[in-house]
């Protein structure tokens, strides 16, 4: 919102610079977002004629010009081309000082003297146009030699540049920024009169013409209200004898300088009116209404109506969405065809024209939620709705509807006459509130020590009353004005009201405290386990990746994940659609985006959420399954399924876990047919039996991801054959859950002080054997003396034949008690072929 | 002439087609065979060349049904070729087995170089690591959220305008709109506080990290997809001076001591009274130059006192207990820190970015 300091003035006698009543109004939450000085620095421009254009020899961008500035011709060299001989333009002489300090001299240029300059409304920064010199030969009353502040009406004046909360209807208006402001410093806070109006945006008092008193209104126009729950206050008022004309010239410079453009005396009263007071009103051609008069009612469903941007509305029935009960207030003619959206936009056929002679003006109070849901479900919003919707002041509607006729009448001609009367329909508007402030409650939400009188002080200024009811810390009685939707009943109020105390006193001047309470803060288990795991694969190597979660569907089967996914129902683009179940898609993305910039030998990890839909919904419970989960990619030179069963068994050892297994295979399950067959397998645990938990957990996958996969991500060799891309995907609300996946004991095991003895022993064991299970078998047979077993080599051979391979694996074999003697070792030894051989179809080799 | 001398049998050419096709058991056979039963000298192609030597009645009966028979044996061959290939492809897939327990300790080369945390892990710990300092907890929540714990409970009721102040990713889920992408974390307050009420475990003195959706489209300023960290505690006898205390302790922990901070009046449907908190603009140092817009001061993040509407809505009694809520951009910090100009640079995942921090 735009609001100059002049018209500020109007209100209370604000003094001191406009960077420090900034700075008051963002400690009040009125954010000054810019200030933009007018009209300074143009006391030394004066208007000149153009006498004379000429060349100027070997210049094709500037010309020689002579003008009359009131004392005779002078010369100046300009480049600008949008006048001719004759113009009245705007002359800065020597001497002159522009707005930013740019100081006028003598220059020479091409040889030619210039004795000043023409300017632009820019250089001026009286507007935005810097395409030509300003020209002012409409402007009555210019003539050479005259100074440009007197021609124009200039006085230099501050805009601040206003953000105003959503909560704060009541600022969202001069007057109600200069309330707050009054109140902060201090000052005596007055609506004017319009006659004061007149005197200070002329500058001179002059005779302020009203309107004669006409007939009873009643006689001339009717209002039906039918529907007071939407629009619980209408009121009308009729002028007659209109003269549609243009604005008073200080009226219409206000306007401007809020960012409202003139349009004529009838529409730009309206609009000052609500810039001024907050309240928005709307003038009708009472000609132009057939029944002469208006009616309000709620819309049918399905109804259709034009609005004034020549858009065909269907009303009536509820969107999309939460809390859209459908109904729509609209504004008909007193024959009950709609003219307008109620509070949210008028409609063609009665707008005010040159030749209106008799105006109904309608202000009204609208229900805020109601014109919230229309005007959002209409995509429709208007200066007049976003007020409504925060809420008016349905108090304040009368001061607004003076304001319009007297204002008006300045312009309006002899004939003006104001009907004798409103046309005032009253429902349930909303009351002043009254709430008993305690003072103790003040205080436990400040951390201030305010007594009753001083929160009394600090709240009468905003408009409120506030009389303290007793003694020193005895509740304050405050009556809340209706102009102050924000503030609610007890017990909300208080808080409320504790808000407008701290911002009157000044949120700077508030205590400050560093608390303590006895409980310490820190991270949960899972929380160090997380930061532990990221920092774990940085030391393998993997960087953190940040991918999307909203992918096509076409990503997601590609990844063979499994629909149907959680759409998403507003998406930003088409390929975004629905939320990911698998993280292949984002990091093979990712892989790519980096192998395109030669960046292809890369490991990437993510930690995030994957969102599956609930099988069975339940209303108390989640409304889906998201689930945590670790995802790395492996992708750096020589990189393969072993590269990622390598980093599982350091994250495994990083965590502590008990055992675990790793089945070899995909289960069928998400993404399954996204990894090699052959090459990919599962991770299992025994879960916590003594928690409860009996089905083996499933605490993720490991190996590689399928070619065909990683092809169609373009993800080749030099000879165009797939790469080999390692794939580690781990359910982190297993993986770091200890009754789904049990740690280590925490039992100390004091490292035996005796020498361990090492046995190598290297068996062929059929291709379908996993060596985890000799290594399992192993671990059994080598008892509690076992310390560690350790797979150390394995070689395939035509030596071994088909479908066999050599395993070779080092036994440490240590008692915690006793030096091992060569027969105990040697009995383990045989012990562990044996069991070796038994179960696996194994021989010794 | 008789056409029936010199019409060939096509029945006849297509069963020795797709005889020949079925028998391939190669990708390489398939390549020959389809050489022959489609190539230039085919007898599908000779039989379409003696066409032209035909009076044109028979030449556009026969020419059909050549068309055809063309048509069959080449769906055939495409058929054939890609079940071929897809046997080769498993087979040498197959032939590829690898046993994943045959991990040899070792024997798998490590990396040449180690990995970096992403900009915003390496934030959000540090922010972590402040309130923890502080006595604060670390708490998490879903991301998907009914419109209940995003903006019911959060004093926000449906249609409300102060809706307009978060544009939302809605799910196809359950009733139009009543299932979404968080906008904030506040969501996850609204779980503890009512934990804390059915456990019986008030005080909570907690910040709460996460990731948020906002529906934006992503430029140099805004990610549709981004990080918030939120703080609450509710405890007795808090006021607006801890808050303020708070905060200032921990913009001088995190910013540095000459970095300080300072809150002013704003809107927030859940917090009452409500601020803006601002801190010390770290490149001018408060002196005031282009980034902080000549103030001094750069707007960090939202605060206040945990709106009574909001106790009302978890059952917490608001004479008995009181609170305060703050929260700030994560990236936003990143950003700040590292004088990041385009925060896309966080979700491109190039290499060359992550190494560097
Ligand atoms: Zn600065």
């Amino acid at each position: 919102m735009r609001v100059s300091l002049s018209w500020l003035r109007d209100f209370a006698p604000f003094e001191g610079s406009a960077s420090e009543l900034s700075a008051v109004l963002d400690d009040l939450g009125l954010v000054v977002e810019g200030v933009e000085q007018v009209g300074e620095g143009v006391g030394d421009v004066i208007v000149a004629r153009v006498l004379e254009i000429g060349a100027i020899e070997g210049a094709d961008k500037i010309r020689r010009v002579v003008v009359d500035h009131g004392s005779g011709p002078i010369q100046v060299v300009c480049g600008a081309w949008n006048f001719v001989e004759g113009d009245l333009v705007a002359f800065a002489p020597v001497g002159a000082v522009l707005p930013g300090d740019f100081a006028i001299g003598k220059r020479k240029m091409k040889g030619v003297t210039s004795e000043g300059m023409l300017c632009s409304g820019r250089e001026l920064r009286l507007s935005e146009d810097h395409a030509g010199i300003l020209v002012l030969n409409d402007t009555p009353g210019a003539e050479p030699g005259q100074l440009l502040v007197d021609v124009l009406g200039i006085v230099p004046d501050v805009v601040f540049d206003i953000a105003v909360e959503a909560n704060r209807p009541d600022a969202w208006c001069v007057a109600g920024v200069a309330r707050d402001l009054a109140a902060r410093l201090n000052l005596p806070f007055v609506i004017p009169t319009t006659s004061d109006l007149v005197e200070r945006g002329s500058g001179s008092p002059a005779p302020v013409p009203a309107a004669a008193a006409g007939p009873d209104v009643a006689s001339l126009a009717s209002v039906v209200v039918d529907d007071l729950e939407l629009c619980p206050r209408f009121t009308a008022r009729v002028l007659t004898g209109v003269r549609v004309t243009d604005s008073p010239a200080w009226l219409a410079r206000r306007l401007t300088a809020a960012g409202m453009r003139p349009i004529n005396n009838v529409v730009d009263a309206s609009n000052y009116v609500m810039l001024e007071l907050g309240q928005p009103t709307h003038p009708y051609d009472l000609d132009r209404l057939p029944g002469g008069g208006l009616l309000v009612r709620r819309a049918e469903a399905g109804e259709t109506l034009t609005t004034l941007d020549d858009v065909v509305r269907t009303m009536g029935r509820p969107g999309p969405g939460l809390g859209d009960t459908g109904q729509d207030c609209l504004i008909c003619d007193a024959e009950g065809t709609p003219v307008g959206v109620g509070g949210v936009m008028g409609g063609a056929s009665s707008e005010i024209g040159d030749d209106t002679s008799r105006v109904l003006l309608e202000a009204a109070y609208f229900v805020p939620m109601a014109i919230a849901r229309t005007s959002k479900r209409l995509n429709l919003r208007t200066e007049a709705s976003a007020r409504f919707e925060r809420g008016c002041d349905p108090a304040g509607i009368d001061r607004a509807a003076e304001r319009f006729c007297e204002l008006v009448a300045l312009t309006a001609g002899p004939e003006l006459a104001l009907a004798t009367g409103t046309l005032d329909v009253v429902g349930d508007a909303p009351e002043p509130l009254e709430i008993a402030v305690r003072p103790e409650r003040v205080n436990a939400l400040l951390g201030t020590e305010f007594d009753a009188a001083t929160i009394a002080g600090l709240l009468e200024p905003l408009g409120m009353t506030a009389a303290p009811l007793g003694g020193s810390f005895d509740p304050v009685a405050v009556v809340v004005p209706t102009f102050r939707p924000d503030i609610r009943p007890a017990p909300m109020g208080e808080a409320d009201l504790a808000e407008e105390v701290a911002r009157t006193y000044g949120y700077v001047r508030l205590p400050r405290r560093q608390p303590a309470w006895p409980q310490p803060g820190g991270l949960t288990e899972r929380q160090k386990a997380r930061r532990m795991l990221k920092d774990v694969l940085c030391g393998l190597g993997a960087s953190e990746a940040w991918t999307t979660a909203f992918l096509s569907e076409a990503d997601l089967l590609a990844a063979d994940a499994t629909p149907p996914f959680i759409e998403v129902a507003n998406p930003l683009v088409e390929s975004e659609r629905f939320l990911r179940t698998t993280m292949i898609p984002g990091l093979l993305q990712a892989v790519r985006y980096n192998a395109e910039r030669r960046q292809g030998d890369v490991r990437l990890f993510e930690i995030g959420e994957v969102f599956a839909r609930v099988e069975i919904a339940d209303p108390e419970g989640p409304p889906a399954v998201e689930t945590e989960r670790l995802a790395v990619v492996f992708c750096d030179a020589g990189d393969d399924a072993m590269s990622a069963v390598a980093a599982w068994h350091t994250i495994a050892d990083a965590l502590g876990l008990a055992t675990w297994e790793l089945e070899q295979g995909p289960r069928r399950n998400e993404a399954s047919r996204a990894l090699h067959g052959h090459r990919s397998g599962t991770i299992l645990c025994a879960p916590d039996a003594d928690a409860g938990f009996d089905r083996r957990s499933i605490l993720g996958v490991v190996g590689e991801l399928d070619p065909s996969l990683i092809e169609s991500f373009g993800l080749v060799n030099a000879d165009g054959r797939p790469r080999r891309v390692g794939w580690l995907d781990l359910d982190l609300g297993v993986l770091l859950d200890p009754r789904l996946a049990p740690r280590r004991s925490l039992h100390a095991v004091p490292p035996s002080r005796f020498p361990s003895s090492d046995v190598d022993l290297a068996f062929v064991v059929p291709d379908e054997v996993p060596a985890q299970m000799v290594e399992v078998t192993l671990r059994a047979a080598g008892s509690d003396l076992l310390e560690s077993v350790r797979l150390f080599d394995v070689y395939r051979g035509e030596s071994l034949g088909e479908g066999v391979r050599s395993l070779a694996y080092r036994l440490r074999f240590c008692a915690p008690d006793r030096t091992l003697t060569d027969v105990d070792v040697g009995g383990l030894r045989q012990a562990c072929i044996d069991a070796v051989e038994s179960a696996h179809r194994a021989t010794l080799r | 002439m008789n056409p029936d001398t010199v019409m060939p049998d096509v029945e006849a050419l297509v069963t020795e087609a797709t005889n020949a096709i079925a028998e391939a058991t190669t990708t390489e056979e398939i390549r020959s065979v389809g050489a022959a039963v489609t190539g230039k000298k085919s007898p599908l192609a000779e039989a379409s060349r003696a066409l032209g030597q035909m009076d044109p009645e028979d030449r556009k009966v026969l020419g059909q049904r050549l068309g055809e028979a063309r048509g069959v044996v080449e769906a055939a061959l495409e058929s054939r070729r890609d079940e071929l290939r897809y046997a080769e492809l498993a087979a040498e897939m197959a032939a590829s087995r690898l046993d994943l327990t045959e991990y040899v300790p070792g024997s798998v080369p490590g990396p040449m170089a180690r990995g970096h945390l992403s900009l915003v892990t390496q934030t959000r710990d540090s922010l972590e690591d402040v309130f923890v300092g502080m006595g604060f907890e670390v708490a998490e929540g879903p991301e998907i959220e009914t419109d209940w714990y995003n903006f019911g409970a959060l004093n926000i009721p449906p249609a409300h305008p102060a809706r307009g102040m978060w544009d939302t990713f809605y799910l196809h889920l359950g009733e139009p709109e009543s299932t979404l992408l968080r906008t904030h974390t506040s969501p996850v307050q609204i779980h503890l506080m009512e934990q804390a009420v059915l456990n019986g475990t008030l005080p909570i003195h907690a910040v709460m990290p996460g990731r948020c959706y906002r529906r934006d489209t992503p430029d140099a300023r805004h990610l549709a997809v981004f990080h918030q960290i939120e703080g609450l505690v509710v405890d007795r006898g808090i006021t607006f001076a801890d808050l303020a205390g708070t905060i200032e302790t921990f913009t001088r922990a995190y910013f540095g001591p000459d970095i300080h901070s300072r809150l002013r009046p704003a809107f927030f449907p859940f917090t009452e009274p409500s601020a803006e908190f601002e801190v010390t603009c770290a490149i001018c140092r408060g002196e005031g130059c282009r980034t902080c817009s000549q103030t001094g001061w750069i707007e960090l993040g939202g605060c206040g006192m945990v709106d009574p509407a909001v106790f009302a809505s978890v059952g917490i009694d608001a004479d008995e207990w009181t609170g305060f809520a703050f929260g700030f951009g994560i990236d936003r910090c990143a950003q700040m820190r590292h004088q990041i100009a385009d925060m896309r640079a966080l979700i491109e995942n190039d290499v060359r970015f992550l190494r560097q921090f």
